[in-house]
This record gives C-alpha cells, structure tokens and sequence, in this order.
C-alpha cells in the first residue's frame, strides 16, 4: 500500500492506493477529478526525495508527495 | 532555516545572525528582505510550507555556499502574515563581498522556484491561492 498525500493548495485529504511504480499512480489519480487537474503542474516526492521519471518504481510503505506550483516569500 | 508563525521580527533575527557570525570573520553580510505590499486589496497572504523538502532543499544551499567559503540563512513565515511586515528574510555571509552579492542573488531565484511554499491571498476574509503568481516545481507534470 502506497500513502499519497496533496500538498498545499490541492485540498485533497490523503490516499491510499496500491501501486508498483508512478505510473501506475499517474492511472489511479487521473480519475479522481479534484486531484487530476493539478497533476500536469505538480512535482512528486517519494519519501521526500524529488522524483524526475515516471517509470520510478515504488514500495510497499511508501509516502508520495504532490507539490503544486509553488511561491515562497 | 528558521520557520516561525506569522510576521517575522526582522531586526530580532538579523541580530541574532550577527551576533551568530560577530567572530567568523566574514567581510560581507548581504540580508535580503521581503516585505508584503498592500496592493490589490490584500489584507495579507498566509503561507503552507512542507518542511522536511524545504529543509532538503535548503541543505543544498548550505553545501554549495560552503564551497565558496559562505554561509547562508533564511527565516520563512508560516501561516498568515499582515501587508507592511515580513514573511522572508535571507542572508549570505562570505569572506568578500562578491560572493555574497552573487549568492544572495542565485540563492533568492532559487528559493522562488523550488522551495516547497505556497501563498495565498487574505482578501475579505478568505484565503485565496496565489494561482497566477505561482511556479511549477523542477520535474513538474511527472504525473501528468
């Protein structure tokens, strides 16, 4: 099981889902309609390390982060 | 990185970062402050932060800044934070003056691009995400 959380703006509370790589995520999160608008301007973390590829894989345990444009100061 | 609710005490923590450095021997302090205007009919913004990035991030800074013989330092606010106060402060101590001016310079455009905050607009009593004047993250649409 894979914990997904919304970061920010996005105003979704957090998931679980079953998925083995970001890819998989990307499928699953395209149908939620609250969360799909933000995904083709949001970066992801896995366990707080910034992740740059879509075939990453992932692990049971994993926390998946959804940063959406951001603007400090 | 120090985060803290609500405006920052900006005179508070510059002193602190100078007597911090009084006897580190850097020729130059360049400080950067940000200031919330009162434009468009704000109250203030209020500000999220998600920490253990942001921390990540800037322990990258402290690395590169270390290689050139500099220190950085930043304060950030957390929450809501009134027009005519501040939310952001930042420093770069350096030997030189160069340095320092060229590291704030980066270190600032850096932190506007890639540090994990986002702002909302305070206007009539609601909390308005700052859509328009936010940036995707590097590695944005990994999803998409």
């Amino acid at each position: 099981m894979i914990q997904v959380e919304f970061l920010g703006p996005i105003g979704h509370s957090d998931m679980q889902v079953e998925a083995s790589s970001l890819e998989q995520l990307s499928t699953i999160l395209k149908q939620n309609p609250i969360v799909a608008p933000w995904l083709d301007k949001s970066a992801v973390a896995i366990n707080d390390e910034m992740v740059l590829r879509v075939d990453t894989p992932l692990k049971d345990g994993d926390r998946v982060s959804i940063l959406p444009p951001v603007c400090g100061g | 990185m120090e985060i803290y609710d609500g405006s920052l005490d900006v005179k508070m923590i510059f002193g602190k970062w100078l007597d911090e450095e009084s006897h580190s021997n850097y020729g130059a302090f360049i400080p950067f402050v940000g200031t919330i205007r009162d434009e468009e009919g704000i109250d203030g913004l209020s500000f999220d932060i998600y920490e253990p990035i942001l921390q990540k991030w800037f322990d990258g800074w402290v690395v590169k800044a270390k290689t050139q013989g500099a220190i950085v330092k930043m304060a950030h606010s957390r929450g809501d934070v009134a027009v005519h106060t501040s939310s952001y402060i930042s420093a770069v101590f350096s030997p030189k003056r160069r340095i320092a001016l060229e590291l704030i310079d980066e270190f600032v455009e850096d932190f506007k691009a890639n540090a994990p905050i986002w702002k909302y607009d305070l206007k009539n009593g609601k909390r308005i995400y700052a859509q328009d004047r936010s940036t995707p993250m590097m590695g944005a649409g990994v999803l998409g």
